[in-house]
């Protein structure tokens, strides 16, 4: 029997990392920037935030005095901060040098991996730890606690069950849809991914939006990598654990049209059929759970086909996604 | 009248772009309650000026006074806070946005776009503009796209509008309802500057004239005690025959035939509707009609490169009478049988030429399957190269430099130079002149009337209706892929022809009611966008 109780919040949590991603993600690509660093951004701030709270919980001398406000903000800002900076690498390269945004971005998503796999192996031999994983389970108890009290059942199961990083993601998203659609800012970062000369000439400074968008976008995908070991992983950190769910948020941005507010129902759906393999008798034959695997990625393609075909407008990436901006010298 | 205060006034502005002077000591007076057209050749330094008022180049020397006060145009912010406006040859627009989005774009106050709209909808009543502030652009006409340009600058306040070479893409109905708008708005008391090289457009619009000639002030005339002539004259620097000959066709002989020719592009549209016409031997036919009305696909499907519809027919008759169908025959050996297809695209490089490649290897890009050794032929394209440099008067430092490097003019004389060397039998050639001015397209109309007295059958796609109107024997005026009607280019009427351009019939004359009966009454009267 398919326990929909049960497998809701499943997908939920495994959503929550794509949304992070595609939120950020799509932030960036509004500006005109395709980052295909987002896999190893999202390395990059699972790491850092790892990083931070190793050394803080290192730092106690007994982890029961471990204080509740640090313990989310220590790893909180290191992943910002990290992420920032991955972010700030590929505008230097792709808006300031102008270098070809699919080759920056697939370098930063190898170099993003191993960043993150070198600093896990150094601090698993620094922890000493038997099995090859760091285990930060008092920080994660902050990251884990669900936000809400819950006495209500399948309602509370359903609803209230997260800790406070989902709510978050989802608020981001739909801000970021509101931001988008509703302001000056939004309008003009838009236009600037659409047509970069026009925006120029309308005296929007073009530099400026698509480094604020792509850092901010960052930002946002690093969190998700934050997430992911602090919540849905129980604080623990083992090297390439986080596979391939960076993608899987690119995907996971054109499945939603760029658009943030439908990711939000589109991540959890995509979570849903990340682990329907678990929930669907597979029989003995392991190659079925990795057919089902692939159901995300295939739903991507048919999505790509049926917003190719229909050729609206509205649908349609950014027009100038990747490519650089060079102003009129005449 | 003179003692008023001048909207704008430049006095003594020099600019360099490295060693090139592009304006030297350059003095001009705008008023309110007037437009200016300020004329010249091509290189002349008229964008360049309007540039430094727009504020996207800085002076090197001279002063510019708005409203008799002194000013430095810093940034193209500082030249909308002084009330300048202007609309570029390209349009600036987001396709995606609505109108109203695109006109708010990159001002400061708060999003709200219902007052957008409401004082978008006053500037439209207030001018007489035709616009739903809440289409998107991709659904737009070119007349409309720039009516969204000028609605664009006065919701800033601009009182002082530059536009440049507005009329370019417009048919004549078009450029009637803007001038009506232009007079609107100078009735108004705004300060208009228009950018053209039209004379008819000068002498139908504006108040006073200035001319430039190569970055240097030649001076400025009353537009209503002056000609055609003179201006040309001034924007010359010598005199210039304003009359493009056209000898008496000799012996026209049927060359290519088209019979129900149907082309559909990749998603189905029809591109090409049943077209059927014939082009003579020593006869040059014009082909009119709005951008993307079919010209394109219809000479390449003469080129043999487009893929044409069951039941099309393309014959080339040689000229002891025998028929060879083109219609399924390789680009190359339609290329052979001497149809030769020089067109220009919008960014004149994209189709033809190499940018990066010199003169000569250009040259080659015809040749080079010539021959029977493993190694090209080098001497014969640079011999080609040497020859075209000379007869066409190519302004390049050497045969060696890269095409991209030359100016616009001249890239389109090697162009069309080139297929002109290779002795077409017909010759096809789409907007040769695009962008030239006066003395270089003069050249080109010479080029096309030498080879249509050597017994060419010239087909020639035009956007200039008056060089068509002198320049052609007869003209096939397209309209949304059909044929609108063909008149003799002999007392042909401008406005008859736009309004063809428009309407597939139009107001067709007697020649072509023989072509057109059996379509028209399938059409029924039909309209057509």
């Amino acid at each position: 029997m398919f326990d929909i109780i049960s497998f809701i919040p499943r997908a939920v949590v495994q959503g929550i990392p794509l949304l992070f991603g595609s939120t950020g993600e799509i932030l960036t690509e509004k500006s005109g920037n395709l980052n295909l660093g987002i896999p190893g951004i999202m390395y990059v701030g699972g790491i850092c935030g790892v990083i931070g709270s190793f050394f803080y919980e290192q730092s106690l001398a007994d982890k029961a005095d471990i204080n509740g406000f640090l313990a989310i903000a220590i790893p909180l800002l290191c992943c910002l901060l990290g992420s920032l900076l991955m972010g700030l690498l590929y505008c230097f390269l792709t808006v300031t040098l102008r270098a070809n945004q699919n080759v920056t971005g697939l370098a930063m998503t190898t170099f993003g991996v191993g960043v993150g796999n070198f600093f896990g192996g150094s601090l698993i031999k620094l922890s000493g730890a038997e099995v090859p994983s760091i285990a930060l389970s008092s920080t994660s108890y902050y990251f884990h606690r669900p936000l809400f009290a819950d006495n209500l059942g399948w309602f509370g199961d359903i609803f209230l069950s997260y800790g406070f990083m989902v709510y978050l993601a989802l608020a981001i998203a739909l801000i970021l849809a509101y931001v988008m659609n509703h302001t000056r800012t939004g309008l003009h970062l838009r236009a600037v991914g659409e047509n970069p000369n026009t925006a120029d000439a309308a005296s929007i400074n073009v530099t400026r939006y698509k480094y604020t968008a792509t850092c901010i976008g960052s930002m946002i995908a690093g969190l998700g990598g934050l997430y992911y070991v602090m919540d849905y992983a129980s604080g623990v950190w083992s090297n390439n654990a986080f596979g391939d769910r960076g993608w899987l948020a690119i995907a996971l941005v054109i499945f939603t049209i760029w658009r943030s507010n439908v990711g939000v129902l589109a991540s959890i759906l995509f979570g849903g059929l990340y682990i329907l393999h678990m929930y669907i008798p597979t029989g003995a034959n392991p190659a079925m759970k990795e057919l089902y695997k692939m159901l995300p990625y295939i739903v991507t393609i048919v999505v790509l086909c049926f917003t190719s075909l229909r050729k609206k407008r509205e649908d349609q990436p950014p027009q100038s996604l990747g490519l650089p901006y060079f102003r009129e010298e005449r | 009248m003179e003692k008023r205060t001048a909207a704008v006034s430049v006095r003594n502005v020099t600019k360099r772009f490295g060693p090139v002077l592009a304006n030297d000591k350059v003095c001009l007076d705008v008023y309110r309650g007037e437009i200016l057209a300020l004329l010249g050749e091509n290189g002349s330094g008229k964008t360049t000026l309007m540039n430094m008022l727009s504020g996207i180049y800085f002076p090197d020397e001279g002063e510019i006074f708005i409203n008799g006060k002194p000013v430095s145009i810093t940034s193209p912010k500082e030249s909308f806070r002084l009330g300048i406006g202007m609309i570029h040859q390209h349009f600036k627009l987001v396709d995606v946005f609505t109108a109203a989005e695109n006109i708010v774009l990159g001002l400061e106050e708060k999003l709200d776009m219902k007052t957008a709209i409401k004082k978008i909808q006053k500037i439209c009543d207030d001018y007489g503009f035709d616009v739903d502030p809440k289409q998107k652009i991709y659904n737009m006409s070119v007349s409309q796209k720039q009516t969204i340009e000028i609605i664009k600058v006065l919701y800033r306040g601009a009182d002082i509008l530059i536009l440049d070479e507005p009329t370019a893409v417009l048919t004549p109905q078009e450029t009637d309802k803007l001038f009506a708008i232009l007079s609107n708005m100078r009735n108004a008391g705004k300060a208009i500057i228009i950018i053209t090289h039209k004379m008819h457009e000068v002498q139908a619009i504006s108040d006073r004239v200035a001319v430039l000639r190569k970055g240097q002030y030649i001076g400025e005339v009353k537009t209503a005690t002056t000609t055609a002539q003179e201006l040309t004259d001034m924007m010359v620097g010598h005199s210039v025959s304003l009359n493009i000959e056209r000898s008496e066709p000799v012996n026209p002989r049927p060359r290519i035939e088209v019979k129900n020719l149907t082309v559909k592009d990749e998603e189905g549209t029809v591109k090409l509707d049943n077209i059927s016409f014939t082009a003579n031997t020593g006869e040059i036919l014009g082909i009119a009609g709005i951008a993307g009305s079919g010209q394109k696909e219809l000479l390449e499907a003469i080129a043999g490169l487009q893929v044409v519809e069951p039941g099309s027919s393309i014959a080339y008759i040689e000229d002891d009478g025998t028929r060879d169908e083109l219609i399924g025959k390789d680009p190359l050996a339609i290329q052979d049988m001497g149809v030769s297809l020089s067109f220009v695209p919008e960014d004149r490089l994209g189709m033809g030429l190499v940018g990066n490649m010199d003169l000569s290897d250009n040259m080659m890009l015809r040749t080079f399957r010539r021959g029977k050794s493993f190694f090209t032929d080098r001497k014969r394209p640079r011999k080609i190269a040497e020859d075209v440099v000379k007869d066409l008067e190519v302004s390049t430092p050497s045969l060696n430099t890269p095409v991209r490097r030359l100016s616009g003019g001249n890239v389109q004389k090697v162009l069309v130079g080139r297929e002109i060397t290779s002795a077409p039998k017909v010759l096809l050639t789409a907007y040769a002149v695009r962008g030239l001015d006066i003395n270089s397209s003069y050249t080109i109309y010479n080029l096309i009337n030498d080879q249509k007295k050597q017994g060419v059958a010239v087909v020639y796609v035009g956007e200039d209706l008056d060089v068509l109107i002198e320049l052609c024997d007869w003209i096939l005026v397209l309209c949304g892929g059909k044929v609108s009607g063909i008149i003799s280019g002999r007392g042909a009427d401008k406005q008859e022809i736009g309004l063809m351009m428009t309407r597939v019939g139009g107001l067709a004359p007697e020649q072509a009611m023989d072509v057109l009966r059996n379509q028209q009454i399938q059409e029924g009267g039909q309209d057509h966008e």
